[in-house]
């Protein structure tokens, strides 16, 4: 079970920014570990964010993407009170949801 | 601005005046400013976060062969009182009689608590296992003294014999390279490649130093503690790893926790 992520949302004015730090280890595929042998490729594919159930993000990511992404967008028209919602998928078919209020 | 036109004017009239080329002083960025504005970019999203959430969901989760929490663990201010135990460690315990720092104390706990082998945890290296969840809890013991300013005790005549240990081991020079920690930590302005470092023999000041750790690395996404610190600093030096836990990691915590005596802790901070 991937460990949670930490989502901040802030509004200001007639829109919000989401601050997301996810927990994966986006391992490339490239890497060899000490025996020599390949680490296989283990990473987020896709991302996706909803502001009161309403899709508004769609991200396909790939194995360039950092350990531990930070993820940072800003929401039109959502405001204190409203929730965000964010979701991976990795390449294993791991998934995450996590959601936090707007402030 | 205006400061600076004026120069270029000033060594405009020196070319005039005397024919030799003088170049214009341009003012430039310092490496330092530009690290500490990189650092400054990741802060909003330092990953330390992530590690400082497990380790308090860690705290709070009963685990091991005993099926425990670490709620009744005493870091030095009463059981279970986390908020200011990091910036009074290492210190000396009762019940096990020695001088320890947050690592060695979380063992203490693990075992004694949780029913865990201490020993066992010791031998894990850093980034497996159980180690990942000792370095994940005391980030956020660290993390929960964020801005307290450091105070280790040295009323008890251990704590007072760890740190002269801990000034010994820091002057102390040898392996293939000849080197002590002093050799880059004992004097200011010294720097490895562009990293500034800091002088360890006095108050560095808030944040720097003792004080930083643990911070995660960008550069390799590993959340590193003080121990993982100080052995890789040894790892440098071509030293024999001293061991995680060991009584001069712990002396050299001593040494530099009271050097740093007022300064105030930023852990978990985020390094390049």
């Amino acid at each position: 079970m991937a460990d949670p992520m930490r989502i901040r949302a802030q509004a200001a004015g007639d829109k919000a920014t989401v601050r997301v730090l996810m927990s994966h280890e986006m391992e490339t595929g490239q890497r060899k570990d000490s025996a020599g042998k390949v680490i296989p490729a283990w990473f987020i594919q896709e991302v996706s964010a909803t502001h009161n159930g309403k899709n508004v993000l769609n991200a396909q990511w790939g194995p360039s993407i950092s350990k531990n992404p930070f993820l940072q967008f800003v929401v039109k028209g959502a405001k204190a009170g409203d929730k965000i919602a964010v979701t991976w998928i990795d390449n294993k078919g791991d998934k995450r949801t996590d959601e936090a209020t707007v402030s | 601005m205006k400061y600076a036109c004026q120069r270029l004017l000033l060594s405009a009239t020196a070319v005039v005046a005397s024919g030799m080329v003088v170049v214009p002083a341009v003012a430039q960025k310092s490496a330092a400013d530009g690290i500490a504005e990189y650092r400054k970019m990741l802060e909003d999203g330092n990953p330390a976060d992530l590690f400082e959430a497990k380790g308090e969901d860690l705290w709070k989760t009963p685990r091991g062969p005993k099926k425990a929490t670490l709620q009744a663990c005493d870091l030095g201010l009463g059981p279970g009182v986390v908020k200011g135990a990091w910036v009074q460690l290492p210190r000396w315990f009762a019940d096990t009689g020695k001088v320890q720092d947050v690592e060695s104390r979380l063992v203490t706990c693990m075992a004694t608590l949780q029913g865990f082998n201490a020993a066992e945890l010791i031998n894990t290296p850093f980034g497996k296992g159980e180690m990942n969840n000792i370095t994940a809890l005391a980030t956020w013991v660290a993390a929960e003294s964020r801005g307290k300013r450091f105070a280790l005790p040295q009323d008890h005549a251990e704590e007072k014999r760890f740190y002269e240990l801990g000034k010994r081991a820091f002057f102390f020079r040898g392996g293939p390279m000849d080197f002590s920690c002093a050799s880059c930590h004992g004097e200011d302005g010294k720097r490895i490649r562009l990293q500034d470092l800091p002088n360890l023999t006095k108050n560095p000041g808030d944040g720097v130093g003792f004080a930083a750790w643990p911070a995660y690395r960008v550069s390799n996404g590993q959340m590193w503690s003080m121990q993982l610190r100080l052995n890789d600093c040894y790892r440098q030096q071509r030293f024999p790893y001293p061991g995680f836990a060991s009584d001069l990691t712990v002396a050299l915590g001593v040494y530099m926790g009271v050097n740093a005596k007022g300064a105030e802790s930023i852990a978990p901070s985020i390094k390049r």
